[in-house]
């Protein structure tokens, strides 16, 4: 029988302070997702990975893994889940090769299995190396591998990643993207928290928005992005312009007298503006969007909640 | 699923006395140095002027006491530490989040903490050795009194480091209670030798019964009746067990 990978259905977290983390949180994750959950800091991501984990306890709601409820089959649901969490967890004395080791055994693995399946994990993320490393020696990008590779090592059918590229450099944030894509294309579904929505497109084909602890969108990734109305890209031009000559129908920012930076809506296309701008006499040399658009969204939205 | 708890439980319990034997210097090392200027000071220095007590002389009086303190001290020590350091490093985490249940992982600790205690005493045992000469009376009384005590101090231990919130925490319960209640325990003196007030408030004191029954054990003698003692050990066994699960149940001090 066909069941969801996730579900989570009006789940709701106040912490003992009185703070409402979430509030009546309902979520829907597809066996074979790659599902991003995109959110502002203190938005609640972390508290929600933290209930789906039990790390956290719930107040009200229920959540469902591969069909299993996890306050009735709490171990069976928990055998099916792999967790990288958002801040470093590891023993600071025991080697990679023991963490894994022991992570296997909670899994009920047998010795001979644990030891091929932690070697496969170790070398997946370049990590054989070190397998006698004690995590105290590792850097912030090993650990975080490190946490992967431990998380995988019982081949869980739902994989929950809790900003796994922060503080990554970029040509390991490149390969890890490369990896999880091959994990979700060979059947893994994927849960992952970002900032980045440059992270989440290229990625993940469903993406939920959370922020105050309220879902405020949820939905196909493509949708979603052709749902931001405003795109703003930044322009390098030969010429050096020292004022404006352009009309208010465009929304234009000069950065330096070489840069402008132009707010697209969505009915204009790329090229009416390179168009415009030649017919001004204006050469575009680069054209690169801005890496904010996410922020811009946040930011309007936060706007939006402290209007109603 | 009872084989993957098996070997889950087999998992915690590796660990933890992997742990123990990893940092030795620190685990095993300072209550063998303690014991024998115990031995020393209170057996040789001290104890061929008190002369027999109870018809053994001081030296073998003091020595399952002895035994029985440390191995107390060092089993709570031993699981307070460990679970509070993983909590510490949140490396408890990775435990949460695993399909293990509350049992297993409460009794995964406990081993370690069994382990960390049976080493000292056997270890205590050793040293007394070279002090007097060691007797063994009742094998049965000495099995389950050192398994129902060790059982119980992890339990207790187990509690602390679900409760403490920084490494002081930790210090506080044996310094001001676990201490005081061993020295007061019977380990130094027989309770029957105490005034009658004194004698009905050491009656309160649990280790009492733990050590009056590591004494009866090894040497027949005891100051308190052996089948009551018994009994309140495996109710203070029992009650101290449920109350750690329960309380690890409710995921107090490691869940939000
Ligand atoms: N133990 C706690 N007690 C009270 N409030 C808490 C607790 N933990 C988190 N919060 C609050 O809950 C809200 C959500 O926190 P959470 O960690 O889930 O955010 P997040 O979306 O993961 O943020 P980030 O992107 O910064 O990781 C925040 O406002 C935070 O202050
Ligand atoms: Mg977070």
């Amino acid at each position: 029988m066909y069941s969801s990978a996730l579900e989570v259905n009006h789940l709701t977290k106040i912490y003992k302070n009185g703070f409402t983390a979430l509030n009546d949180v309902s979520l829907t994750i597809q066996q074979g997702d790659f599902f991003s959950l995109l959110g502002p800091n203190g938005a609640g991501k972390t508290t929600l990975i933290g209930v789906i984990t039990t790390l956290i306890k719930k107040t009200s709601g229920t959540i469902t893994i591969y069909g299993h409820d996890l306050a009735q089959e709490e171990f069976v649901a928990k055998q099916i889940l792999g967790v990288v969490p958002q801040e470093i967890n590891l023993p600071a004395f025991e080697t990679c090769w023991q963490i894994l080791i022991n992570q296997a055994g909670y899994h009920g693995i047998p010795v001979k299995a644990a030891k091929e399946s932690a070697e496969q994990c170790l070398r997946q993320l370049f990590l054989w190396d070190k397998r006698d490393s004690q995590t105290i020696a590792l850097s912030g990008g090993m650990k975080r591998r490190l946490m992967i590779a431990r998380a995988l090592i019982h081949q869980p059918k739902l994989l929950i990643l809790d900003e796994p590229t922060a503080g990554v450099d970029i040509e390991i944030r490149r390969s890890m993207w490369q990896f999880l894509s091959e994990l979700n294309r060979n059947g893994t579904t994927i849960l992952l928290t970002t900032h980045y929505l440059e992270e989440a497109e290229n990625l993940c084909n469903k993406v939920a928005l959370i922020n105050l602890g309220k879902i405020q969108y949820q939905g196909e990734m493509k949708q979603f992005i052709s749902q931001l109305e405003v795109e703003t890209f930044v322009l390098q031009i030969a010429e050096s312009l020292t004022g404006l000559p352009l009309p208010t129908t465009w929304n234009w920012r000069l950065v330096n007298s070489q840069t402008i930076e132009v707010d697209l809506p969505k009915e204009k296309t790329i090229s009416e503006l390179i168009e415009f701008l030649h017919s001004k006499n204006i050469t575009v040399i680069r054209l690169t969007n801005k890496f904010n658009r996410l922020e811009e969204l946040f930011i309007n939205l936060t706007k939006q909640v402290a209007h109603v | 699923m009872f084989k993957n708890y098996l070997i889950a439980l087999k998992t915690l319990a590796f660990k933890e006395c992997y742990r123990i034997l990893r940092i030795w210097t620190q685990t095993i090392v300072p209550p063998v140095i303690t014991m024998i200027l115990y031995f020393l000071i209170f057996g040789q220095f001290l104890g061929n002027h008190i002369g027999m007590i109870e018809g053994v002389t001081y030296t073998s009086f003091i020595t399952p006491g002895f035994i029985m303190m440390s191995t107390i001290t060092n089993t709570y020590a031993n699981v307070s530490g460990s679970l509070f350091m993983n909590k510490f490093q949140r490396s408890i985490e990775d435990l949460l989040i695993a399909p293990v249940p509350p049992t297993v992982i409460l009794w995964g600790y406990i081993l370690g903490g069994l382990f960390r205690g049976l080493l000292i005493a056997l270890i205590v045992t050793l040293v007394a050795c070279f002090f007097t000469k060691l007797q063994f009376t009742h094998y049965l009384i000495l099995i389950c009194t050192i398994f129902l005590t060790l059982i119980a101090l992890s339990c207790a231990g187990f509690i602390n480091g679900m409760i403490a919130r920084k490494f002081d925490d930790i210090a506080l319960v044996p310094t001001f209670i676990l201490v005081p209640l061993t020295y007061l325990g019977g380990v130094f003196y027989p309770i029957n030798n105490l005034a009658p007030l004194y004698y009905h408030i050491s009656l309160f004191n649990p280790i009492i019964y733990m050590v009056n029954l590591f004494r009866y054990g090894m040497l027949g003698i005891t100051d308190v009746n052996i089948n009551f003692a018994l009994s309140i050990l495996l109710v203070i066994t029992i009650a101290l067990y449920l109350l750690a699960y329960w309380m690890f149940k409710q995921g107090i001090g490691v869940k939000r």
